[in-house]
């Protein structure tokens, strides 16, 4: 990876995602009526998570069993409406236990 | 009335940066295992201070994707920020202006703006610098030592590190879903877009951001016409 392309990929990151916050922050002035463009923004960032975390999560540990034993711990643990630090922990945790148990 | 002051801010941010710090080491351990060093992902957090965007913005870079698709992907991805930015600005108090706006939207994520927006007074300058602080440090920090500590720990429990930003994904996923069927939906329908796209060898040509964004849309928008949130529509759900 060139140093020169990586700097392109984090001014164009920080920039847009900086932009996505300041616009909006800075000129905003009234309220958002339209019912469906509500609803999308809505649903949006939960279906970015979704489609970012399957399948992906099955091969973030390099093996697909101790991968798919931190998602149940972490789906398992989701449901109590545990902390984001808390889940993301515990699957780590127990990806790694049942790595030791392979 | 008045106003929360900057230590306010610390103090409610002080969770808020321990979650993000020992998130952020995860995030570190994955992004090394992608191959890219550590000036650039402690770079990355300080400058970005997010974490779905970073993570797509990373497997891009490591697909060695295009500016262009690098832009849309992290404006699709980020765009919830809008709707948070434009919620918080119902609440900013008076003395709030221009260029404090410019400088205190910088910190606007989920985290801040759940903790921001349903404080009971209106938010100041001050507070929001406050309430930022700690989880940058933390955020930035946490990167920092997960390069670091990454490379001292055994092979086995970095690996089993790798899942922790997926299992953070799950943690806000499982509770917006619950008593939310518009979310279940859009969840499942976006998974099953994005299953198509990656495994359907049609779609072979397009590359992983493009099938982040693609089928996140098709999930949103279907889900938005099928299930509209409720007519009186504040977002309560960040």
């Amino acid at each position: 990876m060139k140093t020169g392309s990586l700097y392109l990929y984090l001014l164009v990151m920080a920039g847009v995602t900086y932009l996505i916050r300041m616009l909006p922050f800075t000129l905003f002035r009234r309220k958002i009526t339209s019912r469906f463009v509500l609803s999308a923004l809505h649903y949006i960032p939960y279906a970015v998570l979704a489609t970012m975390t399957v399948p992906a999560v099955f091969t973030s540990t390099g093996n697909s069993v101790t991968a798919a034993a931190g998602f149940v711990a972490a789906l398992v643990l989701s449901l109590f409406k545990r902390s984001l630090t808390e889940v993301a922990l515990a699957a780590a945790a127990v990806a790694y236990v049942v790595s030791l148990l392979l | 009335m008045d106003q929360y002051g900057y230590k306010n801010g610390l103090r409610d941010g002080l969770p808020i940066g321990l979650g993000y710090l020992s998130v952020s080491f995860g995030f570190a351990i994955w992004a090394v295992k992608q191959g890219l060093p550590g000036w650039f992902l402690i770079l990355l957090s300080g400058t970005n201070l997010t974490s779905a965007g970073q993570v797509a913005g990373v497997t891009i870079i490591t697909a060695a994707g295009m500016l262009t698709e690098m832009a849309l992907t992290q404006l699709v991805i980020n765009l919830r920020y809008a709707l948070m930015s434009i919620t918080l600005t119902q609440k900013l108090d008076s003395g709030f202006s221009t260029w404090k706006r410019l400088i205190a939207s910088f910190f606007v994520t989920d985290e801040i703006f759940a903790v921001a927006s349903t404080r009971e007074r209106l938010v100041s300058f001050p507070y929001m610098m406050g309430l930022g602080t700690l989880p940058w440090i933390g955020w930035t920090l946490g990167t920092a030592l997960g390069f670091f500590a990454g490379a001292l720990l055994p092979p086995a429990f970095s690996a089993a590190l790798g899942i922790a930003i997926y299992g953070m994904f799950i943690a806000i996923l499982v509770p917006g879903a619950m008593g939310d069927r518009g979310v279940v939906m859009a969840i499942c329908i976006s998974i099953i877009a994005g299953l198509i796209l990656r495994y359907v060898p049609l779609f072979s040509f397009l590359s992983e951001g493009f099938i982040i964004i693609i089928s996140a849309l098709i999930g949103a928008i279907i889900t938005a016409a099928v299930r509209p949130i409720p007519e009186k529509g504040e977002v309560t759900d960040p």
